[in-house]
């Protein structure tokens, strides 16, 4: 299929797709144009029932009584501990509905999370992750690509909104201005049908011709969100990483009453924590990789790379490492380890790469 | 070189088996599908089972990486390549490529010293994808002129290189 394929968590997944383009071909695709993912690995739980609300305010750790229907956001799942089960997308379907979009890595566990967790309430959770094949449009092309396959006026749906429609002639389909790029950019949400996804893939990417649409892989994606720093479970979050280390209680409300991790949380945000996420450019040559140490002048380690790669777009070799917050300081210049060899790089404000204002 | 099994930028996600979408993905090709662009090892080329090519030019070798390497690795970003006047060693690490979802180590196909390294590499990586046995990486000084026949010949690395595919 013109695709290479690797084992990501147990899918035969597309890593990139050489004949029409390679990750950075993809990369930029994306940034400039349009770009089209397969991303139906990712998990889907549906919480309905009168005490739905309730349910996702108690496993998730930001504020869903903040929704309202077609709205969506990012949130995650906790242990008590304050660390991550899975970093999540909320989707308020309707009062008595809720639908969380879910990483791929974890859906078995996240399920059994949920329904060890939400047994008291009157709700129903249900992982209807077989039921949907995703496929994600991104860039700033991609409302105009979309256009053309559906009856929706995209452009009334704003960034973390969705809504219902027709898809290539495929009636109530959940269409949200979401995605894992930083880039504008939707997802679709369709059924998981052999012969209807192939045919959907199919369509978007014919109707992405004039926009000089190609399809990305898994490395595309990974680049894209290290760009906009986008956290990736296993790396950046963990179930050993609490959520003000990895800096992402900007999406946790702690004034909400009551959730799974609270306390924990509270307790943390007194104390302060050990190490902090930061955003690394690197001076010299080389490229800092995924647990790579950073180490001080005297070479004893200090931290760890989280995600590193080039940044195609940005031209530039970035990273995420864990790093002790008095070393965390704009413009502080640390020591990444390579093969040995201690190699410089600054902390850099991020996201690395944020999207232009339209 | 090795041309690593999984990207390790994606790596340890977990694991969940899910058999029938595995399957369906099959069906979910694109339509820019090509025929598989048909892999060049030319005739003149020794080659080594880490994807390394030499070329034996008097008693000096010239290296880089195969067209199957290139082709495994994706785009290429990065190359470390060591100081002229290094000694390396048959089947020893000599230096490093990166793509942007992997890295890999060069490994020497014959011993000898370093007489010269293809400094253009630093700045523009991406020649190893576009012209492979153009975008040499070392020169070395041969310590053992017959240590190159150990090699496999293009119809032999041809044959290894398919059985990978």
């Amino acid at each position: 299929m013109g695709a290479k394929m690797v084992d990501f968590g147990g899918w035969d997944m597309p890593v990139e797709y050489p004949a029409t383009g390679g990750v950075l071909a993809e990369h930029m695709a994306v940034r400039t144009g349009v770009g089209i993912f397969d991303v139906s690995h990712m998990g889907d739980i549906s919480f309905t029932g009168p005490q739905a609300l309730d349910a996702v305010q108690h496993i998730s750790m930001n504020d869903a009584s903040r929704l309202v229907p077609g709205q969506a956001h990012y949130s995650a799942m906790l242990y008590p501990e304050g660390t991550f089960v899975d970093d999540i997308i909320v989707h308020k379907v309707a009062d008595d509905y809720y639908y969380f979009v879910i990483n791929a890595g974890t859906r078995e566990k996240d399920a059994g999370w949920v329904e060890q967790n939400v047994g008291g309430f009157r709700c129903k959770a249900e992982n209807v992750s077989d039921d949907y094949t995703q496929i994600a449009i991104q860039g700033p092309k991609g409302q105009a690509l979309l256009q053309k396959l559906t009856d929706v006026d995209l452009s009334q749906i704003k960034n973390y909104w969705f809504t219902f429609g027709t898809v290539c002639g495929l009636k109530d389909r959940m269409i949200a201005r979401t995605g894992y790029t930083g880039e504008d950019g939707f997802e679709i949400y369709i059924p998981a049908d052999p012969a209807i996804s192939a045919r959907v893939w199919h369509e978007v990417l014919q109707a992405g011709k004039e926009f000089g649409a190609i399809p990305c892989g898994l490395g595309a994606r990974n680049t894209l969100r290290l760009e906009a720093k986008m956290a990736l479970y296993g790396h950046e979050i963990s179930e050993k990483i609490n959520v003000f280390e990895a800096s992402l209680d900007r999406w946790c409300k702690l004034e909400k009453l009551e959730f799974i991790g609270k306390p924990a949380l509270e307790k943390i945000k007194a104390q302060g924590v050990t190490r902090t996420l930061v955003g690394l450019e690197m001076i010299e040559r080389g490229i800092a990789r995924d647990g790579y140490a950073i180490v001080d002048d005297a070479g004893s380690q200090i931290g760890y790379v989280t995600s590193g790669s080039v940044a195609p777009f940005l031209k530039k070799n970035i990273a995420l490492a864990y790093v002790p917050p008095a070393k965390s300081e704009i413009g502080s210049v640390l020591n990444v380890e390579i093969r040995g060899q201690k190699v410089k790089a600054k902390v850099v404000p991020t996201p690395f790469y944020k999207r232009p204002k339209k | 070189m090795v041309v690593p099994h999984i990207s390790p930028v994606l790596g340890d996600v977990g694991k969940v088996q899910i058999a029938h979408v595995c399957q369906r993905r099959a069906d979910v090709g694109h339509p820019h599908k090509k025929e598989e662009r048909k892999m060049n090892y030319p005739s003149e080329l020794k080659y080594t089972k880490d994807d390394e090519w030499l070329k034996v030019e008097g008693d000096t070798g010239v290296v880089g990486i195969t067209d199957f390497a290139q082709n495994a690795l994706g785009d290429i970003v990065f190359v470390e390549l060591p100081k002229v006047g290094t000694e390396v060693t048959a089947g020893k690490a000599f230096g490093t490529v990166e793509s942007v979802k992997a890295v890999s180590e060069l490994f020497a196909p014959t011993t000898g010293t370093v007489t010269a390294v293809n400094e253009e590499l630093a700045n523009a990586p991406e020649k190893v994808n576009q012209d492979p046995y153009g975008a040499w990486m070392i020169r070395i000084k041969l310590k053992d002129k017959a240590e190159a026949g150990k090699l496999m010949s293009s119809a032999d690395y041809e044959k290894y290189a398919s059985e990978r595919g």
